[in-house]
């Protein structure tokens, strides 16, 4: 499971990984994202310690993860709910299906619920749209998802 | 070369060249927001993010990026068929659909490159609306206000902090509707590595960023009858305030400014250049000093605000270097409370030092903890020239017509050596010709250092003196600084002295000057002005200026004396390097 802190040693993994890049400026993507897996979140103090290391500004840093959807720099939960509102999954009522996790989530879409379970996001195509709508699981998905289908979804990630 | 038409007009240029230049070759003007070209500075913003300089281009299906687009051979281009106006003007509208409409109080109201350009393209109505962007107003800086609402995103600051000051501190952040140009995190400009240099003001089309307007703190201070108010004017003011008032640039305006001020109601009207001279009476004993005890070289001139900024964040293991000497202006405003108070037997709690600065980072200078006496602020309120350009308009003064005054004494003599510090190598050249007298004891005959003189980012000397060849440079700019600073960090060159200043070209291209817009003859113009003063000064050494002689004997006693190091000189601290 992916840390929410910045522990020592996932600092030194870090750092390990960011030493094999000659050009740090075209690493900076892969380093987040290797950032983003070993503590679970970008935190400003993980982002400063990139920016330090590979000597690039820490705005610069913070523009690419400001940038990107797939960055994230607040704890998510550990079941990451993301709900496909690419055009095909839209048409075919993934608005629904989205509405229904926050009404029984008790949370809103980009939040995170405060016993760290659960993170519900919306996000673009997945490429996936004949499964339209398409709902992601941490790495499971779920595909032709209706609004009935979210109690389900619940319990099954649950267990 | 190429050849192409423009507008059915023949032209030839070199390879690479943009359609922009090509255009303006033959005298026609496209239109331009976001493009931004200092040559000179190394310098070029180009993202063609704004679309205003679209052209038609035979055979191509979209309209292209003037600024951006390199010419063709046997290319035909349209700049102003009723296809590429029709776009610029949806471009401009969509631009202004999202940008407040309260020109009227904006600071940057008739100065302002969004709103000429709409008049020039005749926008009459807005067709677009939409949501606004919220960004809440940094005010956390006390040189520089940055209002987002106001950004059109052509990213000029952005190139200028990064790129030419390497202070890295602003990038662009978020995407699509969000995009905004922030620090990392969007941390409060106060809390950032940002030196104040205020060069992204000097950049900025509009009023996303501009200077912290203290015009109303002074008028307020001036009208208060238990203050006993004073003003300064830095050596570079004088050769840009003309420009606010439709001057040509390069006109020395330095006789009407002092009348002006004096007009205002200052109760005496004083010169920065006096603290210049006195400046380079320290700074010039404590570089024969090291010189002469194997003390720590190169020494590092200390007058800029920005610079010394830039330093303790940057190089923060490298703060034994820079020489101590407080700035002119803050030994200015701790002469003026000390010595100055007790001639005048006024009380210095009730003096207020007012500076006029071709700067914004004065700003912040003068709000540093360790510029006071007993709490007493050296400097109380700092304006810029462009302040000044609107304090005389308020003030309703015809200044084309304002007679040429004097200063007061006995801070406002000064010599040659002092006005040049507003133009980059002037202080090194202030310095060396004191220098060099007070090593070899004998005149100086030659006084112009012209190796040390002009616009280019970093100039180098041998110079000698008394039989030791000192080796010196200049850097303006911080990009170029940082470059200096890592050769002499890595022990790879070696300077007995160093003077750098935060703007290209010294403070005749302050943050706080009238805006260039990126033409850099008027900074050329602005530095002869400075020389020439200097050539017509009688007295052109810093130690010949008879009140700095009266003010050793009277009350510092000599250089580096232990009072002058109480008053005059300061220390530097450590600051995080983002």
């Amino acid at each position: 499971m992916a840390e929410t802190q910045m522990s020592a040693d996932g600092l030194k993994s870090l750092a390990r990984y960011m030493d094999q890049f000659e050009d740090k400026e075209s690493a900076i993507i892969k380093v987040l994202y290797e950032a983003q897996h070993i503590f679970g979140y970008l935190s400003n103090d993980v982002m400063l310690f990139i920016a330090e290391k590979m000597d690039i500004p820490a705005a610069k840093i913070f523009g690419v993860v400001s940038f990107y959807s797939y960055f994230t720099t607040t704890p998510r939960g550990r079941c990451q709910i993301k709900a496909c509102m690419g055009t095909a999954c839209f048409v075919r009522g993934s608005e629904k299906v989205v509405s229904e996790f926050e009404k029984q989530l008790n949370i809103k879409r980009g939040q995170t619920s405060d016993d760290l379970k659960y993170s519900l996001d919306v996000l673009r195509c997945v490429g996936a749209c004949g499964l339209a709508p398409v709902i992601v699981v941490n790495d499971k998905v779920y595909g032709k998802a209706t609004a009935a289908d979210v109690s389900k979804i619940i319990n099954e990630i649950q267990g | 070369m190429i050849n192409l038409t423009i507008n059915g007009i023949a032209v030839e240029v070199p390879e690479g060249t943009t359609i922009l230049e090509a255009a303006k070759k033959l005298d026609i003007n496209i239109p331009t927001l976001c493009h931004l070209n200092l040559h000179d500075f190394k310098m070029v913003n180009q993202g063609a993010s704004c679309r205003v300089c679209v052209v038609e281009v035979t055979g191509r299906r979209t309209l292209a990026p003037a600024c951006a687009t390199p010419v063709a051979p046997g290319m035909e281009v349209k700049t102003h068929s009723p296809r590429t106006i029709n776009a610029r003007r949806t471009v401009m509208e969509l631009i202004l659909s999202n940008h407040p409409k309260n020109c009227l109080t904006c600071p940057k109201n008739v100065n302002c490159e969004l709103q000429a350009l709409a008049a020039e393209l005749s926008i009459h109505d807005i067709r677009y609306t939409g949501e606004m962007s919220q960004h809440r107003r940094d005010t956390s800086s006390p040189a520089l206000v940055k209002d987002m609402n106001k950004c059109v995103l052509c990213r000029r600051c952005e190139t200028m902090c990064n790129q030419v000051q390497t202070v890295n501190v602003l990038s662009g952040l978020n995407r699509g509707f969000e995009t905004v140009v922030g620090p990392a995190f969007n941390m409060p400009l106060a809390d950032t590595a940002c030196v104040s240099c205020g060069q992204c003001v000097a950049v900025c089309p509009t009023a996303a960023l501009s200077e912290v307007d203290n015009v109303a703190k002074v008028w307020q201070a001036l009208n208060d009858p238990d203050k006993y108010v004073i003003v300064q004017t830095a050596p570079a003011v004088r050769a840009a305030l003309g420009e606010g008032f439709g001057l040509p640039a390069g006109t020395s305006v330095t006789g009407k400014m002092a009348a002006a001020l004096r007009r205002f109601g200052f109760k005496k009207v004083f010169d920065t250049d006096f603290a210049a001279d006195l400046t380079i009476m320290e700074e010039a004993t404590e570089l024969l000093g090291r010189l002469k005890n194997n003390g720590k070289l190169p020494i590092l001139t200390s007058c800029c605000p920005g610079w010394v900024k830039f330093l303790e964040h940057q190089f923060s293991d490298m703060l034994d270097i820079p020489s101590t000497c407080k700035s002119p202006q803050q030994m200015f405003g701790a002469i003026a409370k000390t010595y100055l108070a007790k001639k005048l037997n006024v009380d210095p709690s009730k003096m207020v030092v007012v500076s006029v600065m071709p700067c914004i980072a004065k700003k912040f200078e003068a709000g540093r903890a360790e510029m006071n006496q007993e709490g007493n602020p050296d400097v109380d309120l700092v304006i810029s020239t462009r302040e000044l350009v609107k304090m005389i308009r308020e003030a309703g003064l015809n200044f084309d017509t304002l007679p040429d005054e004097d200063f007061d004494d006995p801070l406002g003599e000064s010599t040659g050596a002092a006005v040049i510090f507003g133009a980059s190598g002037g202080v090194l050249e202030a310095a060396l010709r004191t220098a060099y007298e007070w090593a070899t004891g004998k005149t100086l005959e030659k006084v112009d250092f012209v190796a040390l003189r002009g616009l280019q980012g970093i100039k180098e000397a041998e110079i000698d003196v008394a039989g030791t060849k000192l080796k010196v440079a200049v850097a303006s700019g911080l990009g170029n600084a940082r470059h200096l600073l890592e050769g002499i960090r890595s022990g790879k060159s070696q300077y007995h002295a160093i003077e750098i200043m935060a703007c290209p070209g010294g403070c005749i291209d302050g943050g706080g000057q009238p805006f260039h817009r990126g033409d850099i003859e008027i900074l050329k113009k602005r530095t002869q002005a400075l020389f020439t003063e200097d050539q017509n000064k009688p007295l052109r050494k810093s130690h010949e200026n008879p009140h700095i002689k009266k003010l050793y004997a009277e009350f510092l006693k000599e250089p580096n004396s232990e009072l002058s190091h109480h008053l005059l000189h300061t220390k530097y601290v450590k600051r995080q390097k983002m």
